[in-house]
């Protein structure tokens, strides 16, 4: 998937116990899990952007497509048993099994960010921002590229490179 | 761990890397996760209870923080341990 390219339609169960994907209006997809220390690390950040961007119409999807069997902690019933004891997210928790979503974004690592305009373009692909290390770079690059999109411009940096743990492909 | 190495005046070229590879290999080395450091056998931040698995290996810095890699302060107080 590259800059400029439209995302086909997807649906994917979430935590909740619904399908979802992208709609009519912009959104996030990040792709994560729940034992990559990097995914760990920027966690918060995320959660943060999903809340502050939720306000203006932006539809945050966390999809977690690590293959389950050979990392149980990443099992959709790991997923439900995280958020239900966070006492639920801003952002949807979406479960990836076949791993048809990551390998159609061509996801490389959790987390691995993607911005999708409301048509389903491509519009921003990387990482959160520059530092995993330092929660005070609150997604600067991930907020950038919606700012831009909700104000018309083309977001800069569209591309960066993301920094986490290898998707753990099926064999 | 080469900067903590050389830090206590030791030779930073004394790290031997080890790829563990399959989860066999995991399981008989005792391997927790990517990256794990040991000095003599020891774990530099020991893990109790972790599955021994091909996973990443989450930290825990000493502000709290989640990383991918230990304290430097565990790293440098391990190496001092162990020249004890």
């Amino acid at each position: 998937m590259n800059i400029g390219d439209t995302v086909p339609p997807f649906d994917l169960p979430a935590t909740d116990g619904t399908d979802k994907g992208p709609g009519a209006t912009p959104t996030v997809v990040v792709f994560t899990c729940n034992h990559c220390p990097y995914a760990l690390a920027w966690h918060d950040r995320l959660l943060s952007v999903a809340r502050d961007y939720g306000q203006r119409a932006v539809q945050v999807l966390f999809i977690n497509p690590n293959d389950a069997e050979r990392y149980p902690r990443d099992s959709f019933e790991a997923m439900k048993e995280r958020v239900q004891a966070d006492g639920g997210w801003a952002a949807a928790y979406l479960r990836d099994e076949s791993q048809e979503v990551a390998r159609l974004f061509g996801a490389k690592t959790t987390p691995d960010v993607f911005v999708l305009d409301a048509e389903g373009v491509l519009r921003y692909r990387g990482a959160p921002d520059s530092d995993y290390e330092d929660p005070a770079q609150e997604a600067a690059w991930l907020r950038g590229a919606l700012n831009a999109l909700l104000e018309g411009r083309e977001p800069d940096p569209a591309e960066t490179e993301p920094v986490g743990c290898s998707v753990k492909w099926l064999p | 761990m080469r900067e903590a190495l050389a830090a206590e005046g030791l030779d930073p070229d004394g790290v031997v890397l080890r790829e563990v590879g399959t989860d066999g290999d995991a399981e008989r080395e005792g391997f927790v996760g990517s990256p794990t450091i040991r000095i003599d056998g020891a774990d530099v931040a020991p893990a109790a209870g972790e599955p021994a698995g091909l996973t990443c290996r989450i930290y825990h810095l000493r502000d709290g923080r989640v990383s991918p890699v230990p304290d430097p302060q565990d790293i440098r107080e391990a190496i001092r341990e162990a020249i004890k």
